[in-house]
C-alpha cells in the first residue's frame, strides 16, 4: 500500500504564520464566544474580531439588515463597545485561544488608526486589520478606503508606529481595486484581505421605504462571489503580498475557488450565519479536495488557477 | 433559527419562535405562510429533515412575585403565547386577551380550551368576539376591574404596533409587563447585531438577550 502523503494546511502570510487557512471575517463572528458554543473556534487559522473603535459607538437605527436574493444587505454602523470595552470585555477570553487574533480597528482619523494599532500591538494580537472600507457610517473608515492619498497617507503612518502584521481590507467599491492593492503594497501593508461588502440597497415597493435605515448598507452572500473572485485574481497579478480572499464563501468549493484565483487565505463572514459551523466544514473540505487532488500543501492551490496564456 | 431548505435563495435561517416543547427534543412550530420562505416551509413533506439551531435566546420567565399571569396575543404571536400557557400549570387559568385581522386566523382555540382558557378575543373585523383593537378590550376590562392591576403582570407577543400599546398600557396602569420582540435576524446567535432594539441600557440583540424584554427597557 502507498503511503499516504501527509496534507499541509500551514500557510505563512509574512510573519502571521496560520495552521489552516479559514479564517473569520471582521463582523461576523462577534469577539469569538457565540460561536465558541458551536464548535472548537481553536481549529481554525484566524479569528478576526469585529471592528473596534476608541470610543464606543452605538450603530445604526433598525432595521439593520435585510434579505436579497442569495445574499444580504446590512448597515449595522460599526456597533462596538470601544477600546476600553475591547480590553477589558472581550481580550481576556480571546488571550484563552488557541487560534491566531486579529483585530479590525477603524476610526475617524490617521491619530484614532495609530492609538488602536498600537494599544493591540502592546496587548500581543497576532494582527491588526485596518478596516478602510465600511460603507455604513458617514465619517470615517471608506472615506480612507475610496480616496488614494487619504488610503496612502493611512497605512504609511500607521506603518511607521507598529510592528504587528498589518491587513489592509480593500473595498470593492471603486473603479479600480488594483490601485488600492498596489497602493497598501507599497505603504507596507503585510498584506490585503479584500473584498468588504458591496454597496447596495433595497425597496419595499408596498411601503415605498428603504428596506433598511440606512437605505444603502453592504451586499454580503454569495451574491457577491464572482465579483470577489475577479476582484482577488486581479489582485493577485498585481501585488506580491498575500491576499486574504473573501466574500461569498460559504463552502469549501468557494473557498478554493478563491485560494486558485491567488488568494492564501480565505475568510467566510456570511457563510457563519447560515451554519455556524460552516468554518470547520471548509477546513475539512478543502483538505478531502487537497486528497482528491493529490495536492500536499495548499500553498501549491494559491494561484494556480489554469487559463490560456494569450487570456491573462 | 430555522432552513427552509437547503438553496442560495432564500439564504438565511428563519426566526421562528417554539410553539410547544413536547420533550424529549421533540417541538412544535406554528408559522403563518408570508414570503418565500415560508412558502417553502408549507411544502416540505412529513419526514423531511430541516436545519435548525436553538432554542436560542431567553424566552418567557414567569415569575409569581410579579402576580399572577395575564397573556395577550396578537395574531401569530398566539405561537409562542399558547407554549407559555401550556407551561404554566396554574390552579386558575391564566387570562388571555387574543386579538386578530379576521376569525380565520384565530388559532389554537379549542386547545386553548382543553387547558381550561377561555380567551377573551376581538378582531379586526368583528367576525369573532369584540370587534375592534384586543388592547381596547382590555382597557375596558381593567377599568371595570381595577383591582386586577395590583394581582396580574402581563406577558404579550404580537405585532410590534401591539407591543408598544401593551408598554403604554402597563405603564399607564403601573403593571409589570414582559414583550417578545420580532425582529429580521441574519445569525440569530448574537454575532450579527442586525436584530437590535434600542433600550435604556443601549442597544440589546432581540437573538439573544431577548425576545422578552421588561416594557420598562425598550425605548420607543
Amino acid at each position: 500500500m502507498a503511503k499516504k502523503t501527509p496534507i499541509n494546511l500551514r500557510v505563512n502570510l509574512g510573519k502571521l504564520k496560520l495552521k489552516n487557512p479559514v479564517m473569520t471575517a471582521s463582523g461576523t463572528f462577534g469577539y469569538g464566544k457565540e460561536y465558541s458554543e458551536f464548535f472548537d473556534i481553536n481549529k481554525l487559522g484566524a479569528i478576526v474580531v469585529k471592528g473596534i473603535s476608541l470610543k464606543p459607538m452605538k450603530g445604526n437605527p433598525s432595521p439593520r439588515i435585510c434579505e436579497t436574493p442569495s445574499g444580504m444587505l446590512n448597515a449595522i454602523g460599526l456597533q462596538n463597545p470601544g477600546l476600553k470595552g475591547f480590553m477589558k470585555q472581550q481580550l481576556p477570553f480571546l488571550k484563552t485561544l488557541k487560534t491566531k487574533i486579529i483585530v479590525n480597528i477603524l476610526g475617524n482619523s490617521v491619530d484614532d488608526y495609530i492609538e488602536l494599532a498600537e494599544a493591540m500591538e502592546s496587548v500581543g494580537v497576532d494582527a491588526v486589520e485596518l478596516n478602510v472600507s465600511c460603507p455604513n457610517v458617514k465619517k470615517g473608515g471608506i472615506a480612507f478606503g475610496t480616496e488614494p492619498f487619504a488610503f496612502e497617507e493611512l497605512i504609511t503612518e500607521v506603518r511607521k508606529r507598529v510592528k504587528v502584521p498589518l491587513i489592509t481590507k480593500l473595498s470593492p467599491n471603486v473603479t479600480d481595486i488594483k490601485q488600492f492593492a498596489k497602493i497598501a503594497e507599497d505603504s507596507g501593508s503585510d498584506m490585503i484581505s479584500l473584498i468588504n461588502t458591496i454597496t447596495g440597497m433595497s425597496i419595499d415597493i408596498r411601503t415605498r421605504r428603504p428596506r433598511i435605515a440606512n437605505i444603502t448598507g453592504g451586499l454580503s452572500g454569495p451574491a457577491i462571489k464572482p465579483v470577489a473572485v475577479r476582484m482577488v485574481w486581479e489582485c493577485s497579478r498585481t501585488v506580491k503580498i498575500p491576499i486574504i480572499g473573501m466574500g461569498g464563501i460559504i463552502s469549501p468549493e468557494d473557498a478554493i475557488e478563491f485560494i486558485l484565483a491567488g488568494a492564501s487565505a480565505v475568510a467566510v463572514g456570511t457563510g457563519n450565519f447560515i451554519n455556524p459551523a460552516a468554518t470547520i466544514e471548509i477546513i475539512k473540505g478543502i483538505k478531502s479536495y487537497m486528497s482528491t487532488e493529490g495536492i500536499t500543501s495548499v500553498n501549491d492551490l494559491t494561484g494556480a488557477m489554469r487559463c490560456l496564456k494569450d487570456r491573462l | 433559527m430555522l432552513s427552509v431548505d437547503s438553496s442560495l435563495d432564500p439564504l438565511l435561517k428563519r426566526p421562528i419562535s417554539l410553539h410547544r416543547w413536547l420533550g424529549n427534543g421533540d417541538f412544535q412550530l406554528l408559522y403563518r405562510v408570508v414570503g418565500k420562505g415560508t412558502d417553502i416551509l408549507s411544502r416540505r413533506n412529513p419526514g423531511d429533515k430541516l436545519d435548525v439551531i436553538g432554542p436560542l435566546g431567553n424566552g418567557f420567565s414567569v415569575s409569581r412575585k410579579h402576580g399572577e399571569p395575564l397573556l395577550i396575543a396578537g395574531g401569530l404571536g398566539i405561537a409562542p403565547v399558547f407554549g407559555l400557557a401550556e407551561t404554566l400549570h396554574s390552579k386558575t387559568p391564566p387570562l388571555l386577551f387574543y386579538g386578530a385581522r379576521t376569525a380565520k386566523e384565530v388559532l389554537c382555540i379549542d386547545q386553548l380550551q382543553s387547558l381550561g382558557i377561555n380567551p377573551i378575543i376581538a378582531t379586526d373585523d368583528g367576525t369573532l368576539g369584540k370587534k375592534g383593537n384586543i388592547l381596547n378590550v382590555l382597557n375596558k376590562f381593567i377599568t371595570q376591574n381595577p383591582k386586577l392591576k395590583d394581582q396580574y403582570a402581563i406577558y404579550a407577543c404580537g405585532p410590534e404596533p401591539m407591543l408598544k400599546a401593551v408598554s403604554t398600557f402597563a405603564v399607564k396602569n403601573n403593571m409589570k409587563a414582559f414583550i417578545s420582540l420580532e425582529k429580521h435576524m441574519a445569525c440569530g446567535v448574537g454575532t450579527c447585531l442586525g436584530c437590535v432594539v434600542n433600550t435604556t441600557k443601549g442597544h440589546k440583540r432581540v437573538c439573544k438577550e431577548g425576545p422578552v424584554f421588561p416594557v420598562e427597557d425598550i425605548v420607543w
